[in-house]
């Protein structure tokens, strides 16, 4: 049987390091400033919620953004969905209606990236 | 590299829950069957604390709390929960005094008043995996202490923090630290002393099962500091998961060579291993533990020589409490400063408490130096159930004391307990209601401590004994009341005569009964009548007339035919043939079965 070891740590810088690389596996279990929230309804997940999701974790990984993924069931808008609300460092959210695949890597690169609001995509303030 | 996840079920998964790993089972099994297994990661973690509605599962990044969940949840809590993000309100804790859901962990009354410093990570992290205790700054502090300080700037930061021995007897952990270093010998030892052996008490097992690394990294700091580099774990064998993840642990820290040779490429070196114990309660007892490591029978002997100066093979020895060893990273990190902000004048930082017996919220808790006994039971225990009335706590233990309503005002430090004539113990605390019978409680503590006798010494093994018969024959209606004076003598006696302080504290909870609850050893011996309504000898079951209704279903389940009545018509007892049994008053639902 193959034992699996771990490497060893020879200085502290390397024990920090370490650190740096764990944390990132623990925050989900803190709450980090963005927050982005996919409406998972019954009518969200038929309009393609769950594939906008994993676009979007996937858009995070590859781009090493810092953001805690949250599902909510239908808010009532379900002719919108799939709906993604994005809210910021405590600013009210900005949720975007009728987001799909393709929409996701540019959502991500202007509202996290750059701190563009795509107005046209906007459904509700607030 | 580290996979993420969108989301973590956070399971306890500790001895307090032996339900969870068929929760866990079932949740692996519909995360695969839901193609979710690489979106959702499953953590095991060791006790939030909040045992009285486990198992618990908490979910992130939300951070809900689901209650008492069982297998049968799973299928539901991942359909509603994970994939349409929806909460289960059924699993959900109702807060009972404002009447409504808590969703969010951090939001339960339960944690409002406690300050969680070495229970930090317990309920956080994976306890078998070392990166997450890393990820929360483990082992940093021994990287301080190893590169930036001088092992008596460590003592130093120790002294001032005030940090005073967990274990129960509160000496001054830098104090010992500076003795062990100081004295001569040509090799030292340190040992953690994991010997919780208290029934009801389960901090020790709890930290070590949730939260294993903080007390290696305490112990390798101490061994830096006091200039050793051999260990010793001593823990009995009953802890098995305790033992597992402090395997784990040692194992995953050796592998990263935290443990070993050239630590962290300094000069310090340490290895640790791990004494199982085989249960004695005497062994808890320093000396008596330090007999058992060496492989002798587990029997006290007289101090002085402290083990500071003859310890483990006759060397320098330092010996900690689990919670002691837990507090030093944070403090090392955190600076003394931060440390002694918390607390009172003389008890600084938090005591860890294992709350049990007739209370709510019965669990784990942490709490602050100075906050009072009534905040404990009724803030963060949420009180008694079943609306009955609080009458005492023990703590320390069966050799400790109990307090009664008059002390729900005392705040809970060494000195103050040790006035009222309680003890702090290592941490538990077992709280009695209005039911109670004081000498059958004081009886059931001086019973253990009696069975646990080692008997070496006479006080102890013939003292405990005559103690108990005494106790025996007033809640069996045969004492008398110079019976008091002569409990009061052989207590005396053995204060000062035992060898240990099992010895020494085993009439603890007899004396400080006897001095709350003094009417009531008195109503037994001269009014041959317990006012609790417990010693079976004293009592005499009747039916209420009012109450009854007339099911008859005390009549069926009488095991002697003691009671007759017509059906819908009050039943009678027949006292002549009533054997004590009881059976009438549990079967009852009307509560009409009463005692005098």
């Amino acid at each position: 049987m193959e034992v699996f070891r771990l490497p060893k740590i020879k200085s502290l810088e390397e024990l920090r390091k370490l650190r740096e690389e764990a944390i990132k596996s623990m925050r989900v279990r803190e709450s980090t400033s963005t927050k982005i929230t996919v409406g998972m309804g019954t009518c969200g997940i038929a309009a393609g919620a769950r594939e906008v999701m994993h676009a979007i974790l996937n858009e995070l990984e590859k781009r090493k953004i810092d953001a805690n993924v949250i599902t909510v069931g239908c808010i009532g808008l379900c002719a919108e969905e799939p709906l993604v609300t994005i809210e910021r460092g405590g600013q009210p959210g900005i949720t975007y209606g009728k987001i799909d695949v393709e929409k996701v890597p540019k959502l991500i690169e202007e509202h996290l990236i750059k701190g563009n609001i795509i107005d046209e995509w906007v459904i509700s303030r607030g | 590299m580290h996979r993420i996840y969108r989301s973590h079920i956070l399971i306890c998964r500790s001895s307090g829950c032996p339900g969870s790993p068929m929760i866990i089972e079932a949740l692996k099994e519909e995360l695969i069957k839901r193609k979710l297994e690489n979106e959702v990661r499953i953590v095991q973690i060791g006790c939030p604390g909040f045992c009285s509605r486990g198992p618990l599962m908490i979910i992130y990044p939300e951070g809900i709390l689901y209650c008492e969940v069982s297998p049968d949840d799973v299928a539901e809590i991942v359909e509603e929960t994970i994939i349409k993000g929806r909460t289960v309100e059924r699993l959900l804790y109702e807060d009972p005094i404002a009447a409504q859901l808590v969703t969010h962990y951090s939001e339960i009354p339960f944690y409002k008043k406690q300050k969680r410093v070495i229970l930090k990570n317990c309920g956080l992290i994976d306890p078998e995996n070392i990166d997450e205790y890393i990820a929360e700054g483990g082992y940093e502090a021994l990287g301080k202490a190893l590169f930036e300080m001088s092992p008596e700037n460590v003592i130093e930061e120790i002294k001032k923090s005030g940090l005073r021995g967990r274990g129960g007897a509160g000496f001054p952990t830098g104090l010992k630290w500076e003795f062990t270093k100081n004295a001569r010998g040509e090799k030292k030892y340190i040992i953690c002393n994991a010997d919780e052996g208290d029934p009801g008490a389960f901090m020790d097992r709890s930290i070590l099962e949730a939260d294993p690394h903080s007390v290696i990294e305490g112990m390798l700091i101490a061994g830096y500091t006091i200039g050793v580099n051999e260990g010793f774990i001593y823990c009995r064998a009953e802890y098995a998961l305790a033992i597992r993840r402090l395997k784990i642990a040692i194992s995953q820290a050796m592998d990263y060579g935290l443990i070993g040779e050239n630590i962290l490429g300094s000069d310090f070196s340490f290895r640790i291993t791990i004494k199982e114990g085989a249960g004695a309660f005497v062994c808890g007892e320093e000396t008596a533990l330090m007999a058992s490591i060496e492989g002798r029978r587990g029997e006290p002997r007289t101090r002085p020589p402290y083990p500071a100066v003859k310890g483990l093979w006759g060397m320098p020895t330092n010996i900690n409490n689990v919670k002691t060893y837990a507090n030093v990273p944070r403090i090392i990190l955190n600076g003394w400063e931060w440390f002694s902000s918390i607390g009172t004048e003389t008890s600084k930082g938090t005591m860890v408490f294992a709350l049990t017996g007739q209370i709510n919220n019965i669990g784990l808790i942490e709490v602050p130096m100075g906050i009072t006994l009534g905040e404990i039971i009724f803030d963060i225990g949420g009180g008694i159930p079943k609306g009955k009335k609080f009458k005492a706590v023990q703590t320390g233990g069966p050799l400790g004391g109990c307090l009664s309503t008059e002390s729900l005002n005392t705040p809970i430090d060494y000195e103050s307990l040790k006035e009222t004539g309680a003890v702090m113990g290592s941490g538990g605390m077992i709280v009695v209601d209005e039911d109670t019978c004081m000498v059958e409680f004081a009886k059931y503590f001086l019973k253990f401590s009696t069975d646990e006798s080692c008997g070496k010494c006479v006080p102890c093994r013939v003292g405990g004994k005559k103690m108990y018969e005494i106790l025996n024959n007033i809640t069996e209606g045969k004492g008398k009341l110079e019976d008091l004076d002569e409990i009061e003598n052989l207590a005396k006696f053995m204060e000062q005569a035992s060898l240990c302080a099992l010895g020494q504290l085993t009439p603890g909870p007899v004396i400080s009964t006897l001095k709350l609850f003094r009417d009531e050893y008195v109503a037994h011996i001269v009014d041959k009548r317990c006012p609790a309504g417990q010693c079976i000898p004293l009592i005499t079951f009747y039916i209420d007339e009012e109450k009854c209704k007339g099911c008859g279903l005390c009549l069926k389940n009488c095991p002697v035919n003691a009671i007759s009545g017509e059906k819908k018509k009050p039943h009678k007892i027949d006292i002549e043939l009533c054997t004590k049994c009881g059976t009438c008053r549990d079967v009852c639902k009307f509560d009409a079965v009463y005692t005098k």
